[in-house]
Formats: structure tokens, sequence, C-alpha cells
């Protein structure tokens, strides 16, 4: 059984979207990724609540919104364990994984100073050469990069 | 993006690989042609490569095209701030095809998706330039009678080293046996050796450049001062990698020496009246590889 408090946190919207089980440090990347500072819903940001899996999570509660398979998966690459609870009526109706997309355009930036990407005003673009670790390859220089050197754009 | 565009060595299959360097031995026989008559190349050099340049414009020249273009970019509206974008979309108007070398990674990625027209990459910084390795396979092609179940030796900066790395890339095809004899500094990539790992393709590495009784091929490359953190460690390594001609005794007769060149140390020069140096005709196969790369563009190789 889930712990009833956290139901009632995750539930408390009437309807909408709930993203739980994200990093602490990676909140506000989500935040950006979603552009939810540019939306007019009613945003409820929770951080650094305790989690039996992963010690400190984010939490991040949108009303109102539901967003596109495509549009979610986009901060796969910042928060692959994050949940999404979709809301309604109170009421967890479904819940989703995020999928990592094999693609990843105009999200983060590349690392490699020499990059075109960083001196042109043009799209990034990755392809995800391994899903379990989160390696990515820059599409135009052929840099590769690991998790923990993602930057988001 | 335009099919003919080279940008990537892995743009190119292994049948596209092998029609290449046959086309290239039909240009070697006969490098006078008229068909590129009426044709028009751009040579867009946004940094100066004078023997790349001249490579490439003389083997449109020997096609019977025309050429315009910069051989560096201080003289152009790039160092107003032009894009690479505008550029490129103001080259396209004018000419057939587009032969780039640019400072910056992926810039010929990005221009072959901006034009229309074939794109060859002539180097994107630290990269790829794919003509290099055409001329590579085409060297080993020629002088070994085949490309299959080579012993290829890799010496020098293996880790920096970008021909080194394409040429590891395209040979894949072929079954080598790889050898790569570098500093701990200047290791093959890890990622390059797991490429080898899940290609089934056999390697060794090793420190010392000694016991190369088995090898078909020494690729030799540049071992560069600047790459080093410890320069105690440079003036060992850089005696230590230094071929000399008596290093040669006991190696087989086909055995051949390349180098991307411009060598400095490397290479001692009593080793370039034997007759197993073939670093200098190396050089000149990429005229007939480039006169190929461009026919191919141009969609006047038949496929």
């Amino acid at each position: 059984m889930e712990d009833s408090k956290k139901e009632m946190l995750v539930a408390a919207i009437e309807n909408g979207t709930v993203i739980d089980h994200i990093a602490s440090e990676k909140l506000f990347e989500v935040v950006s990724i979603l552009n939810l500072a540019h939306s007019s819903s009613e945003i409820t940001i929770g951080n650094n609540l305790k989690s039996e899996k992963q010690g400190a999570k984010g939490i991040i509660k949108i009303a109102d919104t539901y967003f596109a398979p495509d549009e979610i998966n986009r901060i796969a690459l910042v928060a692959p364990n994050a949940v999404l609870n979709i809301i309604k009526d109170y009421k967890v109706v479904e819940k989703r994984k995020i999928e990592i997309p094999d693609h990843v355009i105009d999200i983060i930036r590349c690392f490699n100073p020499k990059c075109i990407t960083n001196h042109e005003p043009m799209q990034t673009r990755f392809d995800v050469i391994d899903k379990q670790k989160m390696i990515v390859k820059c599409h135009y220089c052929e840099s590769v990069m690991e998790q923990n050197q993602i930057k988001i754009k | 993006m335009n099919a003919k565009s080279l940008v990537s060595i892995t743009d190119y299959s292994k049948e596209k690989i092998l029609r290449i360097l046959d086309a290239a031995a039909e240009f070697e026989a006969r490098p006078n042609r008229e068909t590129l008559k009426g044709k028009v190349v751009a040579t867009l050099f946004f940094e100066p490569s004078t023997r790349t340049r001249l490579s490439f414009e003389t083997a449109i020249n020997r096609l019977g095209g025309r050429v315009i273009g910069f051989s560096d970019a201080a003289n152009t509206s790039t160092s107003k701030g032009e894009t690479l974008h505008d550029t490129i979309m103001m080259v396209s108007n004018y000419a057939d095809l587009i032969v780039m070398r640019h400072p910056l990674d992926g810039a010929a990625r990005y221009a072959s998706e901006v034009s229309s027209l074939p794109i060859i990459n002539a180097g994107d910084g630290s990269n790829q330039h794919p003509t290099q390795t055409l001329l590579d396979l085409y060297s080993i092609y020629k002088t070994q009678g085949t490309l299959e179940n080579l012993n290829i030796y890799m010496v020098g900066d293996l880790k920096y080293g970008r021909t080194v790395h394409s040429l590891l890339m395209a040979m894949s095809h072929f079954h080598p046996t790889f050898t790569f004899i570098a500093p701990s500094e200047l290791e093959m990539p890890e990622q390059y050796k797991i490429f080898c790992w899940e290609n089934g393709i056999e390697y060794r590495e090793k420190r010392d450049l000694d016991e190369l009784g088995e090898a078909d091929i020494l690729y030799m490359t540049r071992v560069q001062r600047e790459r080093f953190q410890d320069l105690m460690e440079y003036e060992r390594v850089k005696d230590v990698y230094c071929l000399k001609n008596s290093m040669l005794d006991g190696t087989k007769d086909t055995l051949r020496i390349l180098h991307p060149l411009p060598r400095v140390g490397e290479i001692d020069m009593d080793v370039d009246a034997n007759e197993k140096a073939y670093y200098f005709q190396q050089a000149k196969n990429g005229l007939y590889v480039r006169q190929a790369v461009i026919s191919d563009a141009l969609g006047m190789l038949e496929d």
C-alpha cells in the first residue's frame, strides 16, 4: 500500500497532472523544460520531500493540464525516473512512466565548446545511444555526453 | 539533406567505399577529363588548409570544372558576423556543389541540412575529414591489393587523432586486426575499443614501437607537444615514437608506412628512401579519391 499522506499530496488537485519522483536537484530543470514559468495554470511545486525510493524528491502539480507524450518525454534526460499521475476528479486515473526518446531535439546544449550548435542560432539534436545510462551523442559534432554532463539549453 | 553529400565516413556503406576506390583507380589511370564542363564548384575554406584546398581544386580542374570560393574566412562576410547558415544559402544560389572546411565541429553536417546542394566535408574542426580517410583506404587498397584481413598498426596520438578514428571505423567493414601503439596519455579512447569489441574486431594495445613483423600497414601520426601536461613525458615519448629505418629490419616486404602528414619527428628522414615508405604517394592519392568523390556527389558515377 502507498503511504496515505503521499496519496493525498499527489491527489490534491481536482484535475490535471502530477509529476512525481523527480530528483530534487533536477526539479527546476524540469520546470524549465516544460516552460512552466509561462503557464497560467495553478501550479504547486514541492521539493526536498522525503522519498523511500530516492532520498529527496521533487513533485510538480499542474491543474487542468495534460501533456502529450512528446511533450512530457522531453524531461526524460533530467528525470528518467519521474512518474506521471493523471488526475481526474481527485483520483489518479492513470500512472505513466517517462519514456526516453530516441532523439532529443533542442532541449540540451552540447558540452563541446567547439560544436557548431554553440555558435550558430540553430536547434541542437542528440541521438540517445544508451537509454539505461542516458548517454547521448551530438548529431553535429558527434561528441558523446554522459548523464552528468547534460545541461539544459 | 542532399543524399549525395559526404559529411562523415560513416555516411558511406562498404559497397559505396569500394565503388569510390574503384573509381579512384580509373581517375588515376586517366586523370584529365571534361566531365565537369559547365559545372561550378564552391570551395569554402573558413579556415586555411593549403594542402587540402589545392588537392580539391586540382581535382575539379582536372575534371574540367570551374572553382569559386575563398581560402580564408578573414576576407569574407563571416568576419562581419554573417552566420554559416546565411553564407551557405548565398553560395547555394551560385554553385552546383560545395566543398567546405570549417574550424567548428559539426559545421559540415549543419551546412548539409541547410543547403539543397551536395556538401563535401573537407574537415570540420577536430571531427571528420572523410576524404582523408578515403585516401588512406585507397592507399591501403592499392599497396596491399585488398582491404580484407589486414594487420593495421596505428602509432602515436590515438586519443585526439581524428584520422585514426575515422580509419578505424572505415576499416571495420573489412575484418582487420588492429595494434594500437600509444603512450598512456594518448591511448585509443574507450568508445572505439568498445566499437571494436561490439563488431568482433581483434585489437591489442602496446606501449612500445617494436615487434613490427606482422604488420601490413604502419599508420604513423604526429605526437603533438601541446597534448602533454608533463613536458618530461613528452620528451621521453617523442623519441620512443620515432620510426627509424633500422626498425624496419625483419618486417614484411609488403609492409607500407602511412602518415597523414605533415610529419614532425615521428618518421626519421632515413626511412624516406626505403621502398616501404609510402606517405608521399599517399598524399598524391588524395587527388584521385577526391575526383571520385566529387564525381559521385554530382551524380556522375553510376550507382
